[in-house]
C-alpha cells in the first residue's frame, strides 16, 4: 500500500485577500497584483509593508492586498510614499500606479522620487490608455492609436509622442533598479515576477529607487477580446516599449533569486 | 526658559520641533522660507525627517503620507503655495488624519507680492479645498503667541483628526521680537490604532478618502460635521483688550488686531470708550462672545488686511443689531495705528444706521486718502 501524500503546490498568497476583484475579464491587473503578493509572501514582508494605491482602475487595490494601505491623490503616490518611508525607514513601501497617474499628472512626483533616490518600489502598469475614465489617450498611447480623446488616432503632430518612463527614470542617479517587463504570456509573466522580486530586494537592501514597468492589456477600452489584447501587447506595444533592464545597480547584478 | 530675540519664521519652526514634530516637508516661498531653512538645519541633526519637495503639491502629499503613520507632521508655506496644497489638504481632511499647516500670508490674488496680507481668510477659514470639511484655524498676533499656538495646533489636530491651519502674515514671519520657546518635548511613542505601520498581529489598516457609495460619503460628511460641532463647543479662543464698558467694539485678528490694540489704547487715552475683540481661533469663530457683546456696544468697527472677509462673518453674527463699520488695507499694505485711531474717532462721532454695505463708504474714504484728497 502506498500512503496518499498531499502537497500544496499552488494557493492564494497570504498577502492576498479572499475577495473577487472589480477588474474587467482579461485585464492584467489581477496578474500584476498576484505577482506582487507572491513576492511579498516569499520575502516575508507582509507585516511591515505599506502599499500606496493610485487613482485609476487600481484605485481599490487596497481591497485585494492583506496589508496596510493608503490611497493617494491622482499622481501623488510617490510623494505620499516618500512621506511614509521617511518616517518609517524600516518598513517596506510600494506604490502601484497606472500610466495616466505616473506618466501624466504625476510625472513630477515620480521623477523627483527617483531623483532623490527614495528607497521605494514602484509597480507601473502601462496599458497605453486611461481605463477608469473610459478609454482616453494616455501619455503612453501609441502613435496612431484610437482612444475616446484621440478618435482619429494619436496624431503625434498634435498630441505628442509616447513617454518612455523606464528609459527616463533610468537616467536618474537615484535609481537603483529600473526595468520593463510584459504580462502578455506565461514566460513573460515569470520574468515579470523575478523583476518585481529584484525591485523589492533593492528596497530591502537600501539600493535606492526601484521601478518595474509592466506592459499590460485593457481589452475593454481597446475594444478587443482578452486574447486579441494580449496579441496587441506583443505585436504593437513591444516595438515601442522594448523590454529590458534599463538600470540595475551593481550590487543587484550579483543577486540570484 | 529665558526670552530670546527671535525671527518669527524661525521661532515658529523651532516651536514645532519642540512640540515633537517628526517630519517637515516644504518648498521655498517668500515670506515663509526661513521656516523651511530652520527645519533644514535642525531636523536632520535630531534624526527627524526633512524633505525639500519638488513643489507644494508634492510637499502636502508627503505630509499626507507621513500623517497616515500617526506621527506629528507639518508643512509651512505662503499664500500661492497654500493654494497649490489645497488638493492634498482636502484629501487629508477626507482621510481624517492630523496635520498642521502654517500659512505666512502675502498679498494677492495671483502672484501678488511678498508683503503681509490677510487676503487668504476665505480660503483658510471656509475650507479652500473641495468637499465638505472644516479646518481649525488659529490666528496668533505675536511671535510668542504663535510659538505657543503651534504646540496647541498639533494637540488639536490629533484630538479632532483634523487639519489645523496656523495663519500669520508676512509681518509676523519676518519680524524679530522677544519670545520664550517651550522646553523640548519628548516624542510620543504612542501609535494611534488607525495608523499604518505594517499589519503585524492585527488586521490591515486602510486610510483613504474614497467612499464610492454616496451613502457612506454622507455618513463620513456627517461624522466630520459632528466633530466640528465639538470643536465649536470646546475650542473657541479670543483675546479682549480695554473692555471696561466699551461703546465701540473693534474686531481684528492677527497683525490687524495687534495694530488695532495700539489704536484702542490711544483712543481710550482720549476718552473714547472703545474695546478690542481679537479672535485667536478664526474657525471656530468666537460667535457666542460676539453675540453677547452686541447687547453691550453701540457700534462695531471691523479692521482687516483684506477687503472685508471676516466682516461678512461678523455681520452674520451681529444680524443688524448693531451698526458694523469697516476699515481695511489691501494688497499687502499694513494699516498704521494712526489710521485705525482716526477710524475709531470717526466711528465715535457716527450715529444711526449704516446704509448698505459698509465697504462702499470705506472704499470711498480709502481712495480719497490714497489720493491725498482728505
Amino acid at each position: 500500500m502506498v500512503e496518499a501524500k498531499t502537497e500544496v503546490i499552488y494557493q492564494r498568497p497570504e498577502s492576498f485577500t479572499d475577495v473577487h476583484t472589480h477588474y474587467c475579464p482579461g485585464c492584467t491587473h489581477g496578474v500584476a497584483h498576484r505577482l506582487v503578493a507572491e513576492v511579498i509572501d516569499e520575502m516575508g514582508l507582509r507585516e511591515k509593508t505599506i502599499g500606496v494605491a493610485p487613482v485609476g482602475c487600481s484605485v481599490f487595490a487596497y481591497n485585494y492586498f492583506e496589508m496596510d494601505f493608503v490611497e493617494a491623490a491622482h499622481g501623488r503616490a510617490p510623494a505620499m510614499a516618500t512621506g511614509i518611508k521617511r518616517v518609517l525607514p524600516d518598513n517596506t513601501v510600494f506604490t502601484y500606479q497606472g500610466d495616466g497617474d505616473l506618466a501624466s499628472i504625476g510625472i513630477a512626483e515620480i521623477m523627483h522620487a527617483a531623483g532623490r533616490g527614495e528607497n521605494l518600489t514602484v509597480i507601473f502598469i502601462n496599458n497605453a490608455i486611461y481605463g477608469m475614465t473610459g478609454g482616453q489617450m494616455a501619455p503612453t498611447t501609441l502613435p496612431g492609436m484610437k482612444t475616446t480623446s484621440s478618435p482619429y488616432g494619436r496624431d503625434v503632430e498634435l498630441a505628442g509622442y509616447p513617454l518612455k518612463m523606464a528609459e527616463l527614470l533610468a537616467q536618474m542617479e537615484g535609481s537603483g533598479y529600473i526595468v520593463r517587463r510584459s504580462l502578455h504570456d506565461a514566460s513573460n509573466i515569470r520574468k515579470a515576477k523575478k523583476a518585481i522580486r529584484l525591485a523589492f530586494e533593492a528596497q530591502e537592501r537600501g539600493l535606492g529607487f526601484s521601478m518595474v514597468e509592466l506592459l499590460s492589456s485593457c481589452p475593454t477600452n481597446w475594444s478587443m477580446s482578452a486574447q486579441e489584447a494580449l496579441g496587441f501587447v506583443e505585436e504593437k506595444m513591444l516595438p515601442v516599449y522594448p523590454l529590458g533592464d534599463y538600470k540595475v545597480t551593481p550590487a543587484l547584478q550579483e543577486l540570484r533569486v | 526658559m529665558a526670552k530670546e530675540l527671535l525671527k518669527g519664521n524661525e521661532a515658529f519652526a523651532e516651536a514645532a520641533i519642540r512640540a515633537g514634530v517628526e517630519a517637515f516637508f516644504g518648498y521655498p516661498i517668500t515670506p515663509s522660507t526661513e521656516f523651511l531653512e530652520h527645519m533644514a538645519r535642525r531636523m536632520p541633526k535630531l534624526g527627524r525627517a526633512f524633505v525639500q519637495a519638488e513643489s507644494e503639491v508634492a510637499a502636502i502629499n508627503m505630509v499626507y503620507g507621513a500623517a497616515c503613520t500617526g506621527k506629528r507632521v507639518m508643512t509651512a508655506s505662503s499664500s500661492p503655495g497654500v493654494s497649490l496644497m489645497m488638493e492634498g489638504i482636502s484629501y487629508i481632511a477626507g482621510t481624517e488624519v492630523p496635520a498642521v499647516i502654517v500659512n505666512v500670508m502675502r498679498g494677492g490674488p495671483g502672484l501678488g507680492n511678498i508683503a503681509p496680507s490677510q487676503g487668504d481668510y476665505y480660503q483658510m477659514i471656509k475650507g479652500g479645498g473641495h468637499g465638505d470639511y472644516f479646518p481649525i484655524v488659529l490666528a496668533p498676533a505675536t511671535v510668542q503667541e504663535a510659538v505657543d499656538y503651534i504646540s496647541l495646533a498639533f494637540d488639536l489636530a490629533e484630538k479632532y483628526l483634523s487639519i489645523v491651519h496656523v495663519v500669520v502674515d508676512g509681518n509676523m514671519g519676518q519680524m524679530m521680537e522677544p519670545a520664550e520657546l517651550p522646553p523640548m518635548r519628548e516624542i510620543s511613542d504612542e501609535i494611534p490604532e488607525w495608523a499604518v505601520r505594517g499589519a503585524k498581529d492585527r488586521d490591515p489598516n486602510i486610510l483613504t478618502s474614497i467612499y464610492i457609495d454616496p451613502e457612506d460619503e454622507e455618513i463620513t460628511n456627517l461624522r466630520l460635521l459632528r466633530r466640528w460641532k465639538e470643536v465649536e463647543k470646546n475650542e473657541v479662543r479670543f483675546q479682549e483688550y480695554q473692555m471696561d464698558n466699551p461703546e465701540i467694539l473693534v474686531i481684528g485678528f492677527g497683525t490687524a488686531g495687534r495694530v488695532a490694540s495700539s489704536a484702542v489704547r490711544d483712543a481710550r487715552a482720549e476718552g473714547i470708550p472703545v474695546g478690542l475683540l481679537r479672535p485667536i481661533t478664526l474657525a471656530p469663530f468666537p460667535e457666542g462672545r460676539l453675540e453677547e457683546l452686541c447687547d453691550q456696544v453701540q457700534r462695531i468697527l471691523v479692521v482687516e488686511m483684506n477687503s472685508g472677509m471676516m466682516l461678512d462673518d461678523v455681520q452674520k453674527i451681529v444680524k443688524g443689531k448693531v451698526p458694523v463699520e469697516f476699515y481695511g488695507r489691501l494688497g499687502g499694505v499694513t494699516p498704521l495705528p494712526d489710521e485705525i485711531l482716526d477710524e475709531i474717532r470717526r466711528v465715535s462721532k457716527n450715529e444711526g444706521e449704516i446704509s448698505g454695505d459698509p465697504r462702499d463708504e470705506w472704499m470711498d474714504r480709502l481712495e480719497k486718502m490714497r489720493t491725498g484728497d482728505q
